[in-house]
């Protein structure tokens, strides 16, 4: 058979959808290529095919859209950055944290237990988190893609694993006000 | 994809040969089933020109025993017991589980695995009643093509879980429908729309039938439609409005002595439902701001006027949970209200002026009503049908969707692991490894359970499967792999490896709450084929059928990408195409089988070929543009 083949369903994430392996990333890039191999992959295609056809397109699709999904959230793909150049996250076993930065989770945990029920304390610890996320995200920027320093870069994404929790619960309790 | 070429050996190709496909909205109220013609995609009239089938189902125990539709609608009153409106409510439902299940105008009774109603010819299930509906569709579209049809599409609502998606399955089945597709009826109605006004950009189609809610939040691009998060109430809809109005009307008119609602005759709840329903219809014409509810009843006459304000106030809660349900799908979207650039509105309930000045109020613009709410989802699905069928000719669509509620397995004290988070894009597969907790353990009972909360108890039970023979190992030791599937129709599928020893189990997520093929085996032979000629005859038929798809699945595979192979690979697919040519008219089932299975076989190398160009195709195609 004629070898014009150039992607398995072995390839990463970042070969699947011929995107460079780092972490800053055009989500528009990504967003469109997404669609286009779903246009050729989706088993909405393969409705009148024939029973081979329409299990590799099942594969196919599924790989697609978890390469997709993991690549789109900041955090799951550095993650999977991380866990590419041999550190794994590990999120259970590894949980040295900088100190400051244990504190000042302590200090949002308080913040949010005295804040309960008043939406405008709750919504200035919801705009402080989101701005200490978009610091985070910025330093593992530089960790991945400028100094390579992956340690460096998995503290990072360590931090913004729980700044997403945080903001899960902060966003929780201001939901819990909306009528 | 072009025509599919369809030719014999020693037959000429013939271009206008189709295959006809519809869409089918098999709703709580009403049922509709629509087909493209000539381009357009239109819903199908009865012989009395009405498009909209009453979903009711009369057992008459005379004559064919039963009515559909309108017949049966007109029969309500005189035999509700009898007479299944709503059937919807109880698809893939335990009676338990069933909204407001006293309420119902006939008897619904507790039996295993579904609820089934008691009727004058026993009990019916909710997929032989719902299969009543769909075979008088499907009669009415192969009637007006004069031919057999090839598939179709059928809508459910983007909320239902998979036990009621299982249920619908079953009822096409039993109906004789091949199933192209089950889509969400809010994407159904986005395609209808998207195409007809030509949109781009983000839209919320907040969808309120008769009793199911769904609101979903898409995004239109170049004839791709992504649903972004969908949210919802699977028992949510105009039923309720009449019903919240009836009671209402009830304290109303007879004041300390109103029975309380569920006490009243099924003829009664029947007959007051229907006033209600009138009502609230005369509400929601332009200009109209005050109707009367009147009924007669055992327990006394009601006759209230009702305002729009009071039907706003009677109604105030039902309407709250709608917008709630909005809210939360914005922010799952991660979206801002602002963010959307056009509401569609879909299901006739949204033709309520309370429903219209809700959703303006919380967006700030005015929704979108100028398509038929009641078509709008049929002539989606239609077209969809049409292009999975093969015969669309222009640019193709795509359907991105998302399941509707996470799935996940029980964990230990009854907390749900969540494996498969909602408003994920299907099909998708996730895989979550497990152990065991005692020493020694040789099985593991899984419990699959679908919901958003986080006790096993909130969720609904899916099915429960075990995984024996793990060899015996320290707790801790053994790697359980419980992966998860779910196909582009929704449905999901389980697998359990442990993985250090090879032990695996499997299950399709069905026995818990769907029919066995066993069971709608049975329900065919009583329903619509007695004699045993009748079930080997329909075998060979089902086994023609295949054998003729795969020969022109091939075929057509093999005219778009034959230069893949080399001559002796080309001669051995040839050889198998032409043993099933060979034997497809033979009037042996299994035989017939046996060829299509071998060539199924030999063409799995081709396949994997031909996805591979396809595959470096799309990509290449999208470097060029985005030079």
């Amino acid at each position: 058979m004629r070898a014009d083949q150039t992607l398995s369903l072995q390839a990463n994430d970042f070969e699947l959808f011929e995107l460079p392996e780092q972490f800053k990333l055009d989500l528009a890039t990504l967003t469109q290529r997404w669609k286009a191999l779903q246009a050729q992959t989706h088993p909405d295609k393969f409705v009148a095919a024939d029973a081979a056809s329409k299990r590799l397109a099942m594969q196919w699709s599924v790989r697609v859209n978890e390469a997709y999904q993991r690549l789109r959230q900041p955090i799951s793909r550095g993650a999977y950055l991380a866990e590419l150049r041999g550190h794994p996250v590990n999120a259970e076993d590894n949980t040295a944290m900088p100190a400051a930065f244990l504190m000042q989770q302590m200090a949002w945990r308080e913040a949010l237990d005295d804040a309960q029920g008043d939406a405008t304390s709750l919504a200035q610890l919801a705009d402080e988190t989101a701005n200490a996320k978009k610091a985070w995200l910025s330093e593992a920027e530089a960790a991945f893609d400028t100094t390579a320093d992956t340690a460096q870069a998995v503290g990072a994404i360590r931090a913004l694993m729980f700044i997403e929790r945080f903001l899960k619960d902060v966003n929780q309790q201001l939901d819990a006000l909306t009528p | 994809m072009a025509l599919l070429q369809i030719s014999e050996p020693g037959q000429s190709p013939d271009p206008h040969q189709r295959r006809i496909a519809v869409g089918i909205d098999l709703g709580t109220t009403h049922s509709l089933v629509a087909s493209v013609r000539n381009g357009i995609a239109e819903c199908l009239p009865d012989e009395h020109d009405r498009v909209i089938l009453p979903s009711v189902v009369r057992y008459t125990g005379e004559g064919s025993g039963r009515q559909i539709g309108f017949e049966a609608l007109a029969g309500q009153a005189a035999d509700a017991a009898n007479t299944i409106v709503s059937v919807k409510r109880l698809m893939g439902r335990v009676r338990a589980d069933v909204h407001d299940v006293d309420n119902l105008p006939y008897t619904v009774l507790d039996t295993p695995g579904m609820a089934s109603v008691e009727t004058r010819v026993g009990p019916k299930t909710p997929v032989e009643i719902s299969a009543e509906i769909l075979a008088t569709l499907r009669f009415r579209a192969e009637d007006s093509f004069d031919d057999d049809l090839f598939g179709a599409v059928i809508t459910v609502p983007a909320y239902f879980d998979d036990a009621q998606r299982q249920a619908t399955k079953d009822a096409a089945q039993l109906a004789g429908i091949n199933v192209l597709r089950l889509i969400n009826e809010p994407t159904a109605a986005a395609i209808a729309y998207g195409l007809d006004q030509a949109s781009e950009g983000l839209y919320a189609v907040f969808d309120l039938g008769g009793g199911t809610f769904d609101i979903s939040i898409l995004r239109l691009t170049e004839g791709v439609f992504e649903v972004l998060a969908t949210g919802g109430d699977s028992a949510l809809g105009g039923d309720d409005y009449d019903r919240a109005l009836a009671h209402f009307a009830l304290q109303q008119g007879l004041g300390d002595h109103a029975p309380a609602p569920e006490t009243l005759s099924n003829a009664d709840k029947a007959n007051l439902y229907a006033a209600a329903r009138k009502c609230k219809e005369a509400l929601s014409a332009d200009g109209v701001t005050e109707a009367t509810l009147s009924c007669p009843l055992d327990s006394g006459d009601v006759h209230v006027t009702m305002g729009r304000d009071a039907f706003a106030q009677a109604t105030e809660a039902l309407t709250q949970r709608t917008l709630q349900a909005v809210r939360r799908a914005l922010r799952d979207a991660e979206l801002d209200k602002s963010d959307i650039d056009g509401i569609v509105m879909v299901g006739g309930s949204t033709r309520m002026p309370v429903i219209r000045d809700a959703v303006a109020a919380l967006f700030g613009q005015p929704p979108l009503t100028n398509l038929n709410p009641d078509e709008v989802v049929a002539l989606g699905a239609a077209i969809q049908a049409n292009q999975l069928a093969g015969n669309h000719t222009g640019d193709a669509l795509l359907l991105l969707d998302v399941i509707p509620l996470s799935l996940g397995i029980e964990t230990m004290g009854g907390l749900v692991e969540r494996i498969v988070p909602r408003n994920s894009t299907i099909p998708t597969a996730r895989a979550q490894d497990f152990t065991t907790f005692k020493d020694g353990q040789t099985a593991l009972a899984l419990h699959v359970v679908q919901g958003e909360r986080d006790l096993v108890a909130d969720c609904r039970s899916l099915a429960r499967f075990e995984l024996r023979g793990i060899p015996p190992m320290a707790a801790g030791v053994a790697r359980i792999r419980v992966s998860f599937t779910v196909d582009a129709d929704g449905m999901l599928q389980v697998d359990a490896v442990e993985t250090l020893s090879g032990v695996q189990a499997h299950i399709d997520v069905k026995p818990s709450y769907g029919l066995s093929d066993d069971q709608i085996a049975d329900m065919l032979r009583d329903s619509y084929a007695t004699a045993e000629a009748d079930i080997k005859a329909r075998a060979v038929v089902e086994a023609r059928v295949d054998a003729e798809r795969m020969i022109l699945a091939t075929q057509s595979a093999l005219n778009a990408d034959g230069d893949l192979l080399n001559p002796a690979e080309r001669a051995v697919i040839d050889e198998h195409i032409a043993a099933v040519v060979a034997l497809k008219s033979s009037d042996d089932a299994a035989q017939i089988e046996a060829v299509t299975k071998a060539l199924a076989a030999a063409t799995e190398p081709f396949a994997a070929a031909r996805m591979n160009r396809g595959i470096t195709q799309a990509l290449a195609g999208k470097n060029l543009n985005a030079v």
